[in-house]
């Protein structure tokens, strides 16, 4: 009980540190970008209307340039990526991206009352990689919205996002690997773009 | 007729009590039982296609908002009573008083839980069930099984399945058609809420099956843990993961 209460006591202590490290810092950031794309979609009536041309301009320009994407994609893949080309690796990279942005557009036209609410960093000066975690509260239940980021140089880039305790790379690593048994990276490639034409017809 | 009921859960659990010891250490994989898994899958997706989901968009259509919010608040309401016990099961004294709170503010200031004022007043609810508790004193979630109607769940949700059941306003009724009405009510509640859901669901998951069972064990292992699980092992390639998931 006693070890817990220390426990405990020292992460508020290293989350405070973290957190006053200044504006540079990944919750910063995550801040920033949450408050940045709810405001403009709060502003947006099209967006709110479901225009998902405006949603992946939005996200193209707002967020991605935060994301490593190319890690995103590696991690999902796991173990295979090694045995990629450069080329499949840059068509994969591309339709899984389509993919996760429309997952995400669809999740921005639910946003109406929404703010996001940052918890304590639990993190030492030091670390190049964090978990950021935050709350989107609305009505009803608070939705668990987290963020992996890494250092890269002097800035945070995010390569995983977590929604209601499901982090996206697992979530897609056991249906990726699938695809690869069966028709290889190639396999996977034609079948990530088969959902995306599906989808973006419908 | 009450006695007889509570005799044919306790039966039932015990069962499914006896089968676990069994299966749950002897596999290794996640899910052993895929064939029967994917079969009841697609029977339950057809259900859902040709039945559920179209009086649920009905519902969402026909029902003015605020009514079905009241309705969903009075089942949320109900179900808040249920995490309560759960938390106090669980050793989680604070977090049950917060709860206990939650639900007498609804239950009195919110006309028997039609409004969900304690939201309002920053008692949010935190969502808990048996198969919760039963994963916070260490059972393993065992393999994963879906069931007709039910949907996903896994052995240790299996095991909670009658008690979880057994909290509904339907169960509290002794008369057959006020517990059909209030069953099917609920049903058609909980399927109006995940219509966005779903429909995301189906545009972006390569494998509908594999997203569904995934994500309900990465949910429910995270639930256990209160959003806060400790990491497991690197999956991997083969997306299995080394360490099943508790």
């Amino acid at each position: 009980m006693l070890f817990k209460l220390a426990i405990a006591a020292l992460s508020m202590v290293l989350g405070l540190g973290a957190q006053a490290q200044g504006t540079g810092g990944p919750d910063a950031l995550i801040q920033k970008l949450s408050n940045e794309v709810i405001d403009t979609v709060k502003a947006d009536a099209a967006i709110q209307a479901g225009d998902v041309g405006k949603i992946i301009t939005l996200v193209d320009t707002k967020v991605m340039p935060h994301v490593n994407f190319q890690r995103m994609t590696a991690s999902a893949i796991g173990r295979n990526w090694r045995d990629t080309t450069a080329e499949q690796k840059k068509r994969l990279e591309e339709e899984f991206k389509t993919l996760i942005v429309r997952t995400y557009a669809g999740a921005l036209t639910q946003v109406k009352d929404q703010t996001v609410r940052l918890k304590p960093l639990r993190a030492a000066a030091g670390d190049t990689e964090v978990v950021v975690r935050t709350e989107v509260k609305g009505k009803g239940e608070p939705i668990q919205l987290d963020y992996r980021l890494e250092k890269d140089g002097s800035s945070w880039k995010i390569y995983d996002v977590n929604v209601l305790g499901v982090w996206l790379v697992d979530q897609y690593r056991s249906s990726f690997a699938q695809e690869i048994r069966g028709g290889g990276i190639d396999g996977l490639i034609s079948k990530l773009a088969e959902r995306n034409k599906a989808a973006s017809k419908s | 007729m009450i006695q007889h009921r509570r005799q044919r859960l306790i039966a039932a659990a015990t069962a499914v009590l006896l089968v676990w010891a069994g299966v749950a250490r002897a596999q290794d994989d996640k899910d052993p039982l895929e064939g029967w898994n994917r079969a009841v899958f697609g029977f339950n997706e057809g259900l859902d296609k040709a039945v559920l989901k179209p009086v649920a968009t009905g519902y969402k259509a026909v029902v003015p908002a605020l009514v079905r919010t009241g309705v969903s608040n009075v089942f949320g309401n109900f179900n808040d009573g249920w995490s309560a016990i759960n938390q106090l099961l669980q050793g989680k004294p604070a977090a049950a008083a917060h709860m206990t709170m939650r639900v007498a503010t609804n239950t009195f200031f919110g006309i028997a839980g039609l409004f969900d004022v304690a939201s309002d007043l920053g008692l949010e609810r935190q969502q808990e069930d048996f198969g919760q508790t039963l994963g916070r004193w260490g059972l393993p979630a065992g393999p994963y099984i879906v069931w007709p109607l039910l949907g996903p769940s896994s052995l240790r949700d299996t095991a909670a399945l009658p008690l979880d059941l057994s909290w509904r306003p339907a169960a509290l009724s002794d008369d057959d058609n006020t517990r059909i009405g209030l069953t099917t009510l609920q049903l058609i509640d909980t399927r109006a809420g995940l219509l966005d859901a779903t429909r995301m669901i189906d545009e972006i998951a390569l494998d509908k099956y594999l997203f569904i069972r995934d994500g309900y064990l990465t949910r429910r292992r995270s639930l256990v843990y209160d959003g806060d699980p400790p990491e497991l092992p690197e999956s991997d390639a083969n997306g299995k993961s080394p360490a099943a998931p508790r």
